[in-house]
């Protein structure tokens, strides 16, 4: 496979790799939602892509080694692999973008790699976060919101006898 | 001698169709699909995911129905399936830390910060076969309790160290990458990574058992479950062409952290020790038996004398694998035809050499028998 020419990328779109970046922040969050996204809810940003979309990295699936913490915090060990798939396009304009997500789903990945280009294109930010982040957004907060109430609802209280005064 | 070696297709063939037939069962039933599977036998698709060592739900179900419900069949498959993929890299070490905890519980204080959770457990039931779930249950929504913020939960291991009263974790060192046993093949005595690894897709029953020794006082440790908790945490992967961690999704795991009694030296302190369980899905027992091994492979490193098979790292390690395992055990119903005309002829020819013996011995006997008499 050919490795992906990240310069051309950084040229055309200014983008950095620095995770404290605030840029770089609002893309992971951007890829956060993709990854949790179903493959239903990611569908409707091809009707966004524009024409002569280039396959940079056709969309393939494979292993990721997923790493614990010896006692939870201490030294990495190998916990066991997941099926990751993962894709990368580029955008007429230049803009590059790359999906990852767990899963075998590759057509999956290739949207999420599409959301990623247009947010780095930046020309539609304004339909992909109507049409597409931020009803899921409000999904996963809903799911997860329902999800801590039910957890909270399993909460042992245990009752205080109080001896003595004070 | 010609020995027949080829023949049997049409019988695989024809043995291969009954299975499937046998699989699918009597057909005035419906069909299982892998997506009920997937959702309703949810844990024994966490079993399949962590003895077949990859993290896929919706293959672990598809290999439960291909297997006929055999989980160590299923892991196999799944196993073999994850030959055939690409190796992209190495995730970012999970943070169970920052869980979204779906169950969490700890024996060892009643009121640790963040409360207990019980979650969807079996603990409590009284395990009776509930008859009700022969037709179509009719399963009331789960309870609510919108009244509380999300409260933080700090690991009970990290209150301890707070106060050094149980041994540091040591953080790895930078730059120096954990061992692999997917890699390269595992020899012992192996690091603690190396033993974790393998326990994490070691088998369910094996680890329960070398655990419950533990306890019955082959190397016991005493111990206490510190902390169990179970829940999703997200999923990072460092992409080269990106230059930072770009998240994946969630997964759930289940993590025990079982303390232990003490070490110490006349320079140290004395403190607890750990055991530390990890595992994919919702798997509980495993992760409790993980932690006990964990430790009892520790008794060397902590300056014990190794008496016990949950001490042995030959012993358990070796054995833990149950696709090694039933790999070996089951090759011995493969032809073995001309093996076994060897042992055949070897037992005869023993069996001769054995009479001639006796033969001789008596009529030595008999001779001298003979001698006295005279």
């Amino acid at each position: 496979m050919n490795p992906i020419d990240t310069t051309a990328r950084s040229a055309t779109t200014g983008v950095g790799s620095d995770p404290a970046d605030p840029t770089v922040s609002a893309r992971r969050a951007v890829m956060a939602l993709a990854a949790k996204a179903t493959a239903g809810e990611l569908r409707p940003v091809r009707d966004l892509a524009p024409s002569g979309v280039i396959d940079l990295r056709l969309a393939e699936t494979g292993l990721v080694m997923l790493r614990g913490r010896i006692g939870g915090s201490g030294a990495p060990f190998n916990l066991g692999e997941a099926t990751v798939s993962r894709a990368a396009v580029r955008l007429p304009s230049g803009a590059t973008g790359f999906g990852h997500v767990l899963g075998r789903d590759r057509a999956k990945a290739r949207d999420a790699a599409l959301l990623d280009a247009l947010w780095i294109e930046g020309t539609s930010r304004d339909r992909l976060e109507r049409e597409i982040l931020t009803p899921l957004a409000a999904r996963i907060a809903r799911d997860e919101t329902r999800r801590v109430s039910e957890v909270a609802a399993t909460r042992v209280d245990f009752f205080t006898l109080v001896r003595g005064d004070d | 001698m010609y020995v027949s070696v080829k023949g049997g297709e049409k019988a695989i063939r024809a043995a291969h169709r009954l299975l499937a037939h046998r699989r699918r069962g009597d057909r005035a039933v419906p069909e299982l699909a892998a997506d009920q599977i997937r959702e309703q036998l949810t844990l024994a698709v966490d079993r399949v995911m962590n003895e077949g060592s990859l993290h896929d739900r919706d293959l672990a179900a598809l290999a439960i129905k291909q297997a006929r419900g055999d989980l160590i069949e299923a892991a196999f498959l799944v196993r073999a399936y994850r030959t055939t993929l690409p190796r992209f890299g190495y995730s970012v070490p999970l943070d169970t830390g920052a869980m979204g905890v779906e169950r969490r519980i700890s024996a060892t204080y009643k009121d640790l910060p963040g409360g207990q959770i019980l979650g969807p457990t079996f603990d409590y039931t009284h395990r009776l076969v509930d008859f009700a779930l022969m037709g179509d249950s009719d399963t009331p929504l789960p309870a609510r309790d919108t009244t509380e913020a999300t409260v933080a939960m700090p690991r009970v291991t990290d209150l301890l160290d707070g106060e050094g009263l149980i041994e540091a974790e040591p953080a790895g060192e930078a730059g120096v990458e954990p061992g692999d046993l997917t890699r390269a093949p595992l020899r012992v005595p192996a690091d603690r990574d190396l033993r974790l690894q393998q326990l994490a897709r070691g088998d369910e029953g094996f680890l329960l058992a070398l655990g419950y020794s533990t306890q019955r006082g082959y190397g016991s440790t005493h111990p206490f479950a510190g902390e169990i908790r179970i829940g999703e945490v997200e999923v990072e992967f460092e992409v080269p062409e990106l230059g930072f961690a770009v998240p994946l999704g969630t997964v759930t795991v289940s993590e025990c952290q079982m303390i232990n009694q003490f070490a110490g030296s006349a320079e140290i302190e004395p403190s607890f020790t750990r055991g530390y369980g990890l595992a994919f899905g919702q798997v509980e027992r495993k992760v409790m038996a993980m932690a006990l091994v964990d430790r009892a492979l520790r008794t060397e490193d902590l300056g014990g004398a190794v008496e016990h098979p949950a001490q042995d790292q030959e012993f358990v390690l070796s054995h833990a694998d149950n696709v090694q395992a039933t790999g070996f055990v089951e090759h011995l119903k493969l032809p073995h035809h001309v093996d076994f005309q060897a042992e055949l002829a070897l037992v005869r020819q023993m069996r001769r050499e054995h009479a001639a013996a006796r033969a001789a011995r008596e009529a030595d006997a008999e001779s001298v028998y003979e001698e006295a008499a005279e």
